[in-house]
Order: structure tokens, then sequence, then C-alpha cells
């Protein structure tokens, strides 16, 4: 009973993270205030497929925005805007980060990009509950063969 | 199968023979030492003193690149990127998993009290040491005052790791306190007892895959000397205050080698093993304590806060860390000492409650389980700092190759990569190595603590049902990591 009930749990993650690719196309167009040590907006959402513009604006120093994952960098200088246009392809959750040093907590400005569905995440989890429920399994089994033998 | 358990409450060891993870023998030992070279190596007096010699070197090049870069940004100083990314990168992945204490055999802190205390660097004399060599109060004889100054130096993480006199300023001050307690205390008791680093890496080196052992019983016994632990002409009596003829963790050997020296009998073995050996280690010399559970516990929250200060998106959380406002800063004090000290604890006190309950055995303590089971959070633990650390090598790793042509930010181009631009590697790789060691060091834990609940609950009834709980709580402590790694983006409004 336990056994078939994290077996379907498995499969259904599984079939949740291959069912939920939305329809591709989308445009979505947004305007990142960079200033030290923060983007605004901090997070972007996406799905899968959709094409994707940003415009960089810095609002102190010169600011940079590389994307993990992508590969892309763009900078943006005071009064000066920066822009980046990308499908995406790739799922998961990604950081872009500052890539032009602009003070003493330059490493640490960061944003997230979700690409949805978060196909990497699901994934993981699916592992970790499958190793949950497999240790699961292993002590019910061993309380059960032990019981026996009692 | 049939339990022993002699001492009434005192945890059990099982009969059978364990393995990790069901495949390998958890006695299985591979002793290094058995090749003459490196037994040799271990023995000469040169080991480990040409690392100490060459990580002072190193030290001394941190302190004047840190002061030298005064509030300068940190990536491109010397000291901030050799300590808080190399350094600490090292630690995480190599030094402590594998090799356990490692570094404190080459740490430089401590070299001016040793060198003080001996009245010589090298060679070893007889006479009586310098300095007023007290012994250390025996109720600070634990890991609590290395777990509130490591807690209290995590408070300055926004300033150490961005600016380099702060950097120069903390260095600075915990080699001159080595000193200073080194003068007034015996031996290495400023590492034993205070260090802020040793702290955790004592608790994560019971993980390591490598150990240092004494080899033959009978051998020790037989030598009634003791010379491992008092000294003689070939070497200096355990700097750690440890005796080495009966040690059986590595939580508090330094492996400062000196007990390879000192052996007549060539008793002492440097073995690799399977990781995590310690972990299941109760003994009435090296108990499992409230303070290693808490270090633990104190680990895994600043791992958190750490990631949502500085791998995180979130602006408010960076401007409370780094002091923008007083009563931001002291805020962020607040909220990360009693989520470390209190929550952290407090939640899995609750399970282990639960576990007790669940197990249906009304005779062990419920003190026993909680510290018992605090130790599969050790391999967890690292798991999330492996991971954490990933977060920090792959996007700054390349201004190391800056920092090593340009140390002192002179202009210089020594290896010719001084203008090298900042280029982040493997980052696309990044969520799947953070998930990857989160799940690995998972399945550590969970396999622990299939071994621990059957020491503390001898019936394997009881021991089968009050695992359930444990599996839960590292199971939910597994997704939080994976979310924040991986899944989580929470916008700020």
């Amino acid at each position: 009973m336990k056994r078939s009930f994290f077996c379907g749990l498995f499969a259904a993650t599984v079939l949740c993270a291959a069912q939920a690719a939305p329809a591709p196309g989308e445009e979505h167009f947004f305007e990142i205030r960079a200033k030290k040590f923060e983007y605004a907006p901090n997070v972007i959402r996406v799905n899968r497929g959709d094409h994707v513009r940003i415009r960089l604006l810095s609002q102190d120093v010169t600011h940079g925005m590389y994307i993990d994952g992508y590969g892309l960098n763009v900078t943006a200088y005071p009064g000066e805007d920066g822009s980046l246009a990308f499908t995406a392809d790739r799922t998961g959750r990604f950081i872009f980060r500052c890539s032009v040093t602009c003070g003493e907590f330059h490493p640490y400005m960061i944003g997230h990009l979700k690409v949805e569905p978060n196909t990497p995440f699901i994934f993981y989890v699916a592992i970790l509950l499958a190793a949950g429920a497999g240790t699961l399994g292993i002590v019910a089994l061993r309380s059960r063969r032990e019981t026996a033998n009692e | 199968m049939s339990e022993t358990c002699k001492n009434g409450n005192a945890p059990c060891k099982p009969e059978r023979k364990e393995r990790l993870l069901g495949l390998i023998d958890l006695d299985a030992r591979f002793e290094l030492t058995q090749f003459r070279l490196i037994r040799a190596l271990l023995k000469s007096r040169w080991m480990p003193l040409l690392l100490l010699f060459f990580n002072t070197f190193m030290f001394v090049i941190i302190l004047v690149a840190a002061l030298l870069g005064g509030y300068s940004a940190g990536n491109y100083n010397f000291g901030i990127m050799l300590v808080w990314i190399l350094w600490w990168v090292l630690l995480m992945f190599v030094l402590v998993p594998v090799f356990a204490r490692a570094w404190c055999l080459m740490c430089p802190f401590p070299i001016f009290s040793d060198w003080f205390q001996r009245k010589r660097l090298i060679d070893v004399g007889q006479e009586k040491p310098w300095g007023l060599n007290r012994r250390w109060p025996k109720w600070l004889k634990n890991m609590w005052l290395m777990n509130v100054l490591f807690l209290v130096t995590t408070y300055f993480s926004g300033f150490l790791t961005v600016r380099p006199f702060a950097s120069f300023v903390l260095l600075g001050s915990v080699i001159l306190a080595a000193f200073i307690v080194g003068l007034v205390y015996e031996k290495r008791s400023f590492c034993l007892y205070l260090c802020p680093v040793s702290g955790f890496q004592g608790l994560y080196s019971q993980f390591a895959a490598a150990e240092i052992r004494h080899k033959d019983d009978e051998i020790c016994k037989a030598h009634k000397k003791k010379t491992c632990f008092i000294g003689n002409e070939k070497g200096h009596g355990c700097p750690w205050l440890l005796m080495p003829f009966k040690f059986e963790k590595n939580t508090y050997c330094g492996m400062c080698l000196e007990c390879f020296k000192t052996c007549p009998y060539d008793n002492m073995a440097f073995n690799l093993r399977p990781f995590g050996a310690d972990l299941l280690v109760d003994s009435k010399l090296e108990p499992k304590g409230l303070d290693e559970a808490w270090k633990a516990f104190i680990m895994l929250g600043i791992a958190v806060v750490f990631y949502l200060g500085f791998q995180g998106p979130w602006g408010f959380m960076k401007d409370m860390i780094r002091g923008t406002t007083l009563s931001g800063f002291f805020s962020y004090i607040v909220i990360h000492t009693v989520f470390c000290f209190a929550f952290i604890p407090a939640v899995f006190f609750l399970f282990c409650w639960l576990s007790k309950l669940i197990s249906g055995d009304r005779e062990v303590p419920l003190k026993q389980v909680f510290t018992g089971f605090a130790y599969t959070l050790i391999p967890l633990g690292l798991g999330v700092w492996v991971a954490f650390s990933f977060g920090i090598i792959l996007p700054n790793g390349s201004y190391l190759l800056h920092i090593a042509s340009d140390p002192f930010s002179w202009g210089w181009n020594l290896l010719g990569t001084a203008n090298f631009p900042w280029t982040p590697v493997l980052t696309q790789y990044l969520p799947h190595l953070q998930g990857i060691a989160m799940l690995v060091f998972y399945v550590f834990s969970i396999d622990y603590g299939m071994k621990l609940s059957r020491r503390i609950y001898p019936n394997p009834a009881h021991a089968h049902r009050g695992f359930l709980p444990i599996l839960a709580v590292l199971t939910a402590l597994t997704f939080l990591f994976l979310w924040l790694y991986m899944g989580s983006a929470l916008s700020e409004k």
C-alpha cells in the first residue's frame, strides 16, 4: 500500500514536470532597474519558449547583468541603458548577476530568472522523494522481517 | 538480529558488521602509512613544518594585501579572494570531507604561540615550556565557546567577505588571540576550545574519509611511557592534549603528526576509511554531546542565512547584513541568532520528541534521542556547505587569476593574468551541482540515521519506528535547501 502510494507520487511528480510545458511564443518585456546592490524587479518569471526582452537601467553606477545558463551579458551605464533579447528555451531557475564591479557587495548582486516549468528542481525533488520512499520501504521490510523472526 | 546493550540507557552497538549504504564495511581501513615513503614523510620533523612555513608566508601576503586593500571592493583583493574563496572552498570540498582536520596541520594561526612555548621552531627540546602553561577550565572543555564565537564572527560576514580591512582585523585578531592564549594556557588550548574555524572542522571531520589512529592496542598497553602524550627527543607530546593511544574520533585531533614522531614502535597509522565512520562513535572517552549537536544546528542555520543574504536576490537582506542601517544590522543579528541557536534546534527537538513517541520506547531519555540523532545533520550540513561553496567558486573563481598576478593592486602582472576578465565558469551547471551535492549527502544522512536509530533504541522495532520522524525531518531539510538552491523565486515587494 505504502509502496504504491510513493510510486504514484513519484510518477505524478514526473508527469507534472513533463506536462507543464506551456504554449510557446509569448512576448515579455522587463524593465530592470539596477542599483547598488540589487535589481528591481529581483525576480522575473517566464514560460519555456517565451521571447524575453530586457531593458537594464542603472540608477547609480555602471552595472551589468549576466544570466547563468544562457551566458548572456549586458551592461548599463548611468544614463545609458542596456538591452537584451532572447528566447527562454531552457527551463529552470537561473541566477542573473552583476558583471561589472560596482562596489564592495558586487559579488552578491543577484536576481532570479525563472523559466517555467522548473524541471531541474522537480527532477531533484522527485529523486529526493524516491530516495525517502525507498528508505521507508527498506525500514518497513526490515521491520516485517524482524517481526516474522520473533 | 540481537543487540548488546550493557549500560542500561547507553546507546547500543549492533553485533552484526555494519556497512555504509549496505556496501562498505565500516571497519574497513586502508593504511597509507604502510608505504615506507609516506611513513617517513609523516615522521620527518619537516612535515608539517614546510607546509606551515609556506602558509605563514601566504598569510603574511594576505594580511599585507588586506591592509593595503582597505575599504576597496574585495573581489579584486588578494586577501579576500584567497581566504573567502579559495581557502573556504578547498576546506569544504577537499580538506574537511576527505582529510578531516588537515587544515589544522598547516594552519599558521598557532605558529607563534608554539614557537614561544617550545622556545624553538624546528627541533625538540626537553625543557619546561615557556608561558604560564595553565590548564584550560574543565567546564569550558567543549565546543560551546567555539559555537558562540563562530556565530558572532558570522554577524560580520557582510563586512569580512567584502572589505579587505575587515578581514585584516579578523585574521590579525585571531593570530594575536592564539598567541595570547598560548602565553597563558597550555599547548593548543586556543585551537581546541576557542578558534572559530576549529569547531566546524572538528564536527564535520567526523564524516571525513581519513583518520589518525593507533594500530595495535597491545603495543600501546605495553608501552608504559606514553611518549605520544608526554613527548620525547623525536617530537612533542600531543599538542592537542589527546591521548593518541586511545582516541576514537577525529573531532579534536589536529593531525599535527607529532604522535608519528614520538611513537617508538611506529604504532600510529594514517588511514583512509568509509565516510562518516565517527558518527557512530559514542564512548565514555568521547561521548556525543549537546555542544556538538548545537554546532550542527548552527552550521545549518548559518547556511540558510548566508544563502538568503549572499546568494539570494533580496536587496533588503543584503542591506541588513552589510549594516546599511544600524537597526537593520541589529535586527539581522537577533534574527540570525534566534534562528540558529533556538529555532532550528527547537524544530529538530520536536521531531526527536515525535521519534520517541512513535518508537514506543519509554526508557530511552529524550536527551539521548535528541543528541544522538543530531549527528545525522553532519553529512547533510556538509552537503549544504559543499552546495553553497559551488555558488561561491563557480561565479567568482576567475578573480583568483587576477589577484594572483597583482596581489597588492600595484599594477603588477606577475603571471600575465592581471587583466583576465571576470568569467563565470560552468554556472549553467550550478543548480545541478548543488542538487547532486544535496542528494548525495542526504543519502549519507539517512543511512547514518538508520544506524544511529539502532543505537538509540535497543529494540529493533522501536528503532524502525523511531527513525521515521527523523527521515521526515532530513527529507524536509533537504527539500528546503533544494528549494533555496534551485527552486525559490520569491519577489521582493
